[in-house]
């Protein structure tokens, strides 16, 4: 099925800055309407065609061509240059198609969680999120990155600070996650700073020639890329520097919830890697190093302890919360091989688990919707109430925990392989161990849901009553999607591949 | 020893700045002590952009105009008719400029510092409108409570 | 408001002068040092001047909080409008060579365009900011002061 040639010459030329611009522009609008719904309507189009672009630009990029924008017509090093290649466009079409999905799930969410007065402007936030995050992935200058991370960063605060009309803890939730956030941020500033004064360039392609023909640089690179790491580690929920994400992923609208978990720190993650394998290479000796000792170790001790404290939660949200930690120590383990197979299973774990979380998160959305449901204890019948969401919650829960034709078994599979072809046979031990415990942890809500009857309200069982549609479709889409993958996975796999490759490319790393 | 540290002596103010920042954003209970601190740690990176632009003995970057005797200096730079809109003004560039683009990326991360502290205010106030504190460790108590109270159902 | 008369006397010669100046950093910004960041803070200090001075009320008549959050949105769309045209006359975002009939006079529109919606939107979202947190305060009685 070729569907590049219906796509208009121009919208492929200029698609790296129009990805970006248009929910940049669009968002400002939508903070002054008045009418929510027509913030909607904007939201869903502008989504849309931000999906409809960047899913050009990936099959431009599948058939082997890099792209490079430049910005203002300068040109780079000069200039602000955009690249896009097989490493980011996968993050930029996941990111907007995710933000498109998680849109049309707005109007029910949107409506019953944020108060009236504040629903356009919620929407305006929502797109100046889904444009630093699109700028963050899409950019090629260092500086740039900051910038959109900022972007985000800053519409993510009051994304989450909406949550307050009902649920108060989100206010100190989005305050921690201010102060937590912006330290990140002025980290990774810092870094940036000191590369800066090494190689006397902003533009990440013009640095990583320069570091490579300086062999690494001196003292100023190392600490800059320590500043970089401990910095993206803060964004990305890296195990130790968490703190900020159970509170904000707990309390946050289920809408911004969703959005969060599948996008945030996939856009962060894929920073790191650009910088530790592209901008650095793993050929100098501090790059590895800190990759195979410091990131190994905190994967591991995030797969165990965010699990293990997962088990622990009763706040259904929570314990996703912290599985996404978890998660995230999956996608470091394979960073932390540093081999192509180790690469690409990280980096497929990065899609599939944005697919599974959103799909969890959207169907506990759902079950607050209708019931008001927060904990776990809470879910009794829902498996019989809402046999729908539930499926759907049920099939993400599946392949959160890794079973045989779903997404999260290909990607742990891959992972495991990988480790085990790289010698860490201890690795495949810790990601059986971290398995073990999604099964607890899932386990427990499945149990509850299914096992136990449904409340009884005056002495009757409580009435069948589903999600709206406008919830089932975004869910079950993603659900669908996370066992088409379990079923099929070539396609994802070529394009986690494709990513191994670019990240391979600067030649430090064992093929 | 010393004399290396008098001679960088920009950077160790950048590092006290720095720590003295983030120590008050770890150390203080208080949210707005910790915005102050969160101000403090920002603006030690600020001035570490701006130190590093500041090269020696050289005049802030804005082009010279050539003088009439100067025109035949070999590396001048003779600007076209028409381009950088001078109506052919012919510039020096055979001196040291200081570097601008540092200070042009600090303006854009100035902006990002205001509008994070504006925002980290808003919360703060509303915390307070809501908790009646602002103060971190009673708000988590009243948290922590609020939760029980959830649970005791 | 019969009250601080001095005060009232020299900021009402003051703030005409604040927003003059403001203009002259934003237009000289293209000789010498200025342009949009710091003309917007510098007239946004004049409107807020006013409010301390006569009040948030009064400010809130002379400028109303509509205006003020219009003005932040059509900032940002004067600058992103730029590099619309840009790319409808068929340069690349921001390409200001391509808006006149050579690239010297397109860098010049292009940047007065651009400066005058950062103006905009710096200066409205600063006095935005003022009003949020000035209107959660209970006014000042006069004897207060």
């Amino acid at each position: 099925m070729d569907i590049l040639p219906a796509y208009p010459a121009w919208l492929i030329e200029h698609g790296a800055a129009l990805a970006v611009v248009l929910p940049l522009l669009t968002g400002a609008v939508c903070a002054v309407l008045r009418s929510e719904r027509a913030a909607w309507i904007v939201t869903l189009i502008v989504t849309g065609a931000c999906a409809v672009v960047s899913f050009g630009v990936l099959l431009t990029i599948f058939a082997g061509e890099v792209q490079i924008y430049e910005m203002g017509g300068w040109e780079p090093p000069y200039g602000i240059a955009y690249v896009i290649d097989g490493l980011n466009a996968p993050v930029l079409f996941l990111i907007s198609a995710i933000a498109f999905i998680g849109t049309l799930y707005g109007i029910p969410s949107v409506t019953a969680e944020v108060e009236p007065g504040k629903r356009a402007p919620f929407y305006g936030a929502f797109l100046l999120c889904v444009a630093g995050l699109l700028g963050m992935v899409v950019t090629g200058d260092a500086f740039n990155v900051f910038v959109f991370l900022e972007v985000s960063s800053i519409s993510t605060y009051v994304l989450v600070a909406m949550g307050a009309s009902r649920d108060r803890r989100a206010l100190a939730a989005a305050c921690r996650y201010l102060i937590l956030g912006s330290i990140g941020a002025t980290l990774f500033v810092v870094g940036v700073g000191c590369l800066y004064m090494e190689t006397g360039t902003l533009n990440m392609l013009d640095m990583s020639r320069i570091l490579s023909e300086i062999g690494g640089g001196s003292r100023v690179a190392l600490v800059g890329f320590g500043f970089i790491v401990i910095g993206l580690g803060l964004k990305l929920a890296m195990f130790p520097l968490h703190l900020w994400l159970p509170g904000a992923y707990a309390h946050a609208p289920s809408f911004v919830t969703v959005f969060l978990a599948s996008t945030a720190t996939k856009a962060a993650l894929y920073l790191l890697l650009r910088f530790m394998f592209v901008v650095f290479d793993p050929s100098f000796e501090y790059d590895t190093a800190i990759i195979t000792y410091v990131i190994t170790t905190v994967a591991v001790a995030g797969m165990l302890l965010a699990s293990l404290q997962a088990v622990y939660q009763t706040d259904a949200r929570r314990t996703l919360a912290y599985s996404s930690i978890a998660q995230v120590g999956y996608m470091l383990l394979g960073i932390g091989m540093a081999t192509a197979a180790g690469l690409s299973a990280g980096y497929l774990h990065l899609i599939n688990h944005a697919l599974i979380k959103g799909a969890l998160f959207l169907a506990l959305g759902a079950f607050w919707y209708r019931y008001g449901i927060m904990r776990v204890l809470d879910f009794r019948g829902l498996g019989q109430i809402m046999p729908w969401t539930m499926g759907a919650f049920t099939l993400g829960g599946l392949s959160l925990i890794g079973v045989p034709f779903t997404a999260g078994f290909v990607s742990k599979y891959n992972l495991a392989m990988a480790a085990a072809a790289n010698g860490w046979w201890w690795a495949v031990g810790v990601i059986m161990a971290a398995s073990v415990l999604a099964i607890i942890y899932m386990g427990r809500m499945l149990l509850v849901a299914y096992f136990q009857p449904p409340p009884e309200v005056d002495g009757e069982a409580v009435a069948k009553n589903e999600a709206p549609l406008l919830m089932l479709v975004p869910m079950w889409v993603l659900a669908g999607l996370s066992i088409l993958i379990g079923i099929n996975a070539d396609w994802i796999v070529h394009a986690a591949d494709g990513a191994a490759m670019v990240l391979t490319a600067g030649g430090g790393v064992r093929p | 020893m010393l004399g290396t540290v008098f001679d960088n002596y920009h950077y160790a103010v950048v590092i006290i700045l720095m720590m003295t920042g983030l120590y008050t954003v770890f150390a203080s209970g208080n949210l707005i002590k910790k915005l102050v601190g969160l101000s403090v740690f920002q603006t030690s990176v600020f001035l570490m952009y701006i130190t590093i632009g500041k090269v020696m003995d050289a005049q802030p970057p804005i082009l010279e105009k050539a003088k009439d005797y100067a025109l035949n200096v070999s590396g001048n730079y003779t600007a076209a008719a028409g381009e950088s809109g001078g109506g052919g003004y012919q510039f020096v560039t055979d001196i040291a400029y200081s570097n601008p683009l540092p200070h042009v990326l600090i303006l854009t991360a100035i902006v990002v510092g205001v509008a994070t502290l504006a925002i980290g205010l808003a919360l703060v106030v509303r915390i307070r409108e809501v908790y009646g504190t602002i103060e971190e460790d009673e708000i988590s108590a009243i948290d922590y409570g609020y939760n029980l109270e959830g649970t005791s159902r | 408001m019969t009250h601080h008369v001095i005060l009232r006397v020299v900021s009402k010669f003051l703030i005409p002068l604040i927003a003059l100046f403001a203009f002259y950093v934003q237009f000289h910004g293209d000789y010498g040092p200025g342009g949009g960041f710091q003309a917007g803070v510098i007239l946004a200090a004049s409107v807020i001047l006013y409010a301390l001075i006569f009040g948030l009320e009064e400010a809130k008549k002379s400028i109303p909080p509509t205006w003020v959050r219009v003005g932040m949105a059509l900032g940002v769309l004067l600058y992103g409008g730029t590099g619309v045209a840009t790319w409808l006359l068929g340069g690349a975002f921001l390409d200001y060579d391509v808006l006149a009939h050579d690239a010297a006079h397109g860098q010049h529109h292009g940047i007065l365009a651009v400066e005058l919606g950062v103006l905009l939107a710096v200066s409205s979202v600063m006095v935005t900011i003022f009003y949020a947190f000035g209107s959660r305060q209970p006014d000042l009685t006069d004897e207060d002061w």
